[in-house]
């Protein structure tokens, strides 16, 4: 059935039914990529976009239930001043080793300075907890986010 | 580690309008540019007119580095900034970029892919600068010795131009037999610190464009059912259910009745018909043991009577040894199966061509094995087949088997249809931990033997695990008077001096697929090998550092030497003996790919509260660091992954059906795991040696070490959250 999706700005009419999940239709409807199937259970955290500036799993979000919501994926956050001061510390730092799940992890790292501009390793470590890399680049994505602050108070 | 490329020569090809140079390496060893040759020409190096230099990557990029550091090599001997140096993957071509540790077989593993690179991809960009800088003396009509590039500018006095406009008439000359190789005093991108990765923009962005990021065009959506036990076969399969799924199309047996592929428009569609379809198995070939019992028979293996003698150890001899020793240290050990789980679930797609020829977009880590493998299924001639090779999200030696078994199974997938639409196939996560291919289970005992002195008089070992080479297309390379070196690998070839050493091994019976896993068989001799050097140290009443140390006193032995430095360093730059109240340090060493790594694991809490990982200090010798922070991120991911398996990970079967599911029941390590890492780079001038594995092995048995200590919890058996330690 045709529903609507407000993504990255714009509206667009889609074919699912209701219980799919918004990766697919992000991934295979609207053929965009960024967002990305690591495990389906919301578990590893490869899927998070943001649904009116808060971090979701679209793996485990239902269309139909975003549909009066903005969403915003990997591909426009960069728009926004905290997601271009996160994608400029990752570039800096070398974050990304595979860089599979670094999608996700830029999407949760922009939800955490936006509602808290100067975390600590310790709230960083709790906020991102749910977002795994298998290559643990870790302690880069806990130096990413604090130099992404720092970018932003400069 | 022994490659030779001196004598491989260097092909370069004009393209039909002249105006791009390519130089690639040809296979017979002469030298020979015919212009005839020059279409079939498969370059290391490509410069076009307008200057774009590219460099073609035969090794995949799995997050390890090569899209960095094989530009690296070609940009530094050209002359050239990373900013004027591109990547493309190289096609399938076992002759042309073949692995040179592996033979005519092109593929990324053991941590060779800067290893056999190195002079390879040097050699290439040093051919270019010299036919670059001839073109320009012939056209400037100055010698040679005086024309330098700089940063792509072809320079001599006063006249200066890019080195696009020598393209064409460069590539009019013949190469070089032996161009002339940068020395280490002048490299300025080499070992620089300021080098960054090439792909870190596209994979912040969500640019970056993996194998499942693939849409062709009119596409199906291949998922396989497969047995829950391994080697069940498909009789029947009812798809009625799966008919009520929008986007469903068909479902089929698999030729091999390994399972059934279902089809469909999208992912979300193959995911749910998959589940609702109804198949019937013939399990009466299947597995049907449980992990216990495959622990037993491992167990039990290690009381016998060792299948080798793999030193040709005395065995009497030393077990007197140790026997009338003043002291007697003996363990025994398992390590269960384990998951590679890399963050991209494993998938491929292919799509047959107009022209006949098949085509498969893959992040493949060995071209060769699927090259190999379809000529076969589609009975076709190699160049017939191409093989796309696209960012792969990770795999720990996952993404390379030697029957390459997703790949095969995309194309049965693709062989039953009509072939009018490409196929892709996708495993979901579940795909991944319950079907898949386990670092295999391995059990070890160990007695060491001490004397009054705190010497090592005797060493007597003994391992039994399943063999991961046998049986595969690797078996000659890796096997030798029966012994699987990946079994031992780590103690038989330890640079440790220890005196009366005897080394036993007993293959175990097939139990599951297994395949090897981020550093093979080092992941389980490091913490056996490392733990009973502490264990050993403490039964002499010595400083673990020190009681290494004087196992590794010889100064003629290069090998002693370098685990030494590192050993120093690591210890050095912890600090160790001087940790704060309520805190320890365990320390572990052990050479690996070539490459010698010391890690120092700090730790606080207790076993039963949990343990927190404060702090692993690292240092590392692995030869000349090309790009030294992507060495430093190997370190810092190699000890991520080898902890984060140790802390909690196992797989187990009941009735030979995998326990676990996805992450929830496979936790990865998480971001609050370990609290910092902080590496360390012997600087060196030997060769680059592997940096992608060798991380991993000290990782663990420094953990084990650290919480012995805190704790005295000693664990033998893995993982360690289920066998007496909480972690915080």
């Amino acid at each position: 059935m045709a529903l609507t999706l407000k993504l990255n700005g714009e509206t667009h009419t889609v074919d699912a039914e209701p219980g799919t999940p918004l990766l697919w239709v992000i991934r295979d409807e609207l053929k965009l990529t960024g967002t990305k199937f690591g495990c389906g259970v919301a578990s590893c955290g490869a899927c998070t976009v943001h649904m009116d500036g808060e971090p979701i799993r679209s793996c485990q979000t239902y269309i139909e239930d975003v549909e009066d919501a903005e969403i915003t994926t990997i591909e426009a956050v960069g728009e926004d001043k905290i997601g271009a001061a996160v994608q400029q510390a990752w570039v800096e730092l070398d974050v990304v080793q595979c860089g599979y799940c670094q999608s996700g992890q830029v999407m949760s790292a922009v939800g955490l300075l936006s509602e808290n501009p100067k975390p600590s390793a310790e709230e960083i470590d709790e906020y991102m907890s749910g977002n795994a890399c298998r290559c643990a680049t870790y302690q880069r994505i806990r130096a990413g986010i604090q130099r992404a602050s720092d970018i932003l108070e400069a | 580690m022994t490659i030779n490329t001196s004598r491989r020569g260097f092909l370069k090809g004009a393209a039909a309008a002249g105006a791009v140079l390519l130089i690639g390496a040809r296979t017979d060893g002469a030298l020979a540019a015919a212009s005839s040759e020059t279409a079939q020409l498969n370059p290391f190096v490509k410069i076009d007119a307008d200057g774009t230099v590219t460099a073609i990557v035969k090794h995949f990029e799995k997050g390890q580095g090569p899209a960095t550091g094989l530009p690296t090599l070609i940009a530094e001997e050209i002359g050239l900034r990373m900013d004027q140096i591109e990547y493309e993957f190289a096609p399938s071509n076992p002759e042309v970029y073949n692995n040179l540790l592996f033979g005519p077989f092109q593929g990324t593993g053991g941590s060779t892919a800067m290893a056999n690179s190195w002079l390879q991809y040097r050699q290439a960009g040093a051919a270019a600068r010299e036919m670059l800088i001839a073109a320009a003396a012939a056209d400037w009509g100055v010698d040679a010795s005086g024309i330098t590039i700089e940063e792509g500018i072809i320079k001599a006095g006063d006249k200066s131009a890019p080195i696009g406009d020598f393209v064409a008439s460069a590539a009019q000359l013949e190469p070089p037999v032996e161009p002339r190789l940068k020395a280490p005093a002048e490299f300025k991108l080499i070992g620089n610190e300021a080098v960054r990765r090439k792909d870190s923009a596209i994979k912040g962005n969500g640019q970056a464009m993996y194998a499942m990021d693939v849409h062709l065009p009119n596409q199906m959506v291949a998922m396989i059912k497969r047995p829950e036990s391994r080697g069940g076969l498909v009789t029947g399969f009812d798809d009625s259910a799966s008919k009520d799924v929008k986007g469903y199309i068909s479902a089929a047996v698999l030729p091999n009745q390994a399972g059934v592929a279902v089809y469909a428009e999208n992912t979300w569609a193959a995911i749910q018909a998959r589940d609702a379809l109804e198949v019937e198995w013939d399990l009466s070939a299947a597995e049907t043991r449980d992990s216990d019992q495959i622990e037993a028979e491992i167990m039990s293996a290690l009381d016998a009577e060792p299948t080798y003698n793999v030193n040709k150890a005395d065995v009497a001899s030393v077990a007197a040894a140790i026997d009338g020793a003043d002291t007697v240290v003996e363990k025994t050990f398992y390590f269960p199966l384990l998951a590679h789980a890399p963050m991209e679930p494993l998938n491929c797609t292919i799509e047959q061509t107009a022209d006949g020829n098949i085509v498969l977009h893959d992040g493949s880590q060995m071209p060769t094995g699927p090259h190999m493998a379809y000529q076969q299924i589609f009975g076709l001639p190699p160049e017939k087949i191409q093989i796309n090779t696209m960012l792969a999200g990770g795999s720990f030696g996952r993404r390379a088997t030697p029957d390459a078994d997703y790949q095969v199974e995309a194309a049965l997938a693709f062989v039953v249809t009509d072939r009018s639409r490409p196929v892709k196939l996708v495993w979901t996560r579940e795909d991944d931990i319950r079907s898949g291919y386990y670092r295999p289970a391995f059990g070890h005992k160990v007695r060491i033997g001490i004397d009054e002195g705190g010497n090592i008089v005797g060493w007597q070992h003994q391992v039994a695990g399943q063999s991961i080479m046998k049986g595969t297309a690797f078996e000659s390379f890796a096997v030798h008077d029966g012994v699987d070196h990946s079994s031992i690998e780590g103690i038989a070839d330890s640079p440790y001096q220890i005196p009366g050493m005897a080394l036993g091994l007993t293959d175990t019976p097939k139990a599951t697929s297994v395949l090897w896993w981020r550093s093979v068989g080092h992941t389980h001799t490091a913490y056996v090998m490392e733990t009973m050097m502490d264990l050993a140290a403490n039964a002499a009443g010595r400083d673990p550092v020190e009681f290494r140390l004087s196992h590794l006193t010889d100064s003629g032995d290069a090998d002693q030497q370098r685990k030494a430095g590192v050993l120093k360093l690591a210890a050095e730059k912890a600090d160790w003996g001087n940790v704060p109240e309520g805190r320890s340090q365990g320390i572990a060493v052990h050479k690996s790919f070539g490459s010698y790594v010391a890690e120092v694991v700090e730790v606080s809490g207790d076993a039963e509260e949990g343990i927190r990982i404060e702090k692993v200090t690292c240092a590392v010798d692995c030869g000349i660091a090309v790009n030294p922070d992507v060495v430093r991120a190997q370190m810092e991911g190699g000890i991520g992954y080898g902890i984060g398996h140790v802390m909690r990970d196992q797989i187990t079967l009941t009735g030979g059906s995998v326990d676990q599911f996805n992450f929830p029941d496979y936790e990865p390590l998480r971001i609050g795991d370990i609290a910092a890492i902080d590496v360390h780079i012997i600087p060196s001038a030997e060769a680059p040696t592997g940096v992608g594995e060798p991380g991993t092995p000290p990782s663990a048995p420094a953990l084990a070490n650290a919480i012995a200590k805190l704790s005295g919890v000693q664990v033998t058996n893995l993982p360690m959250a289920e066998n007496g330690v909480s972690f915080a």
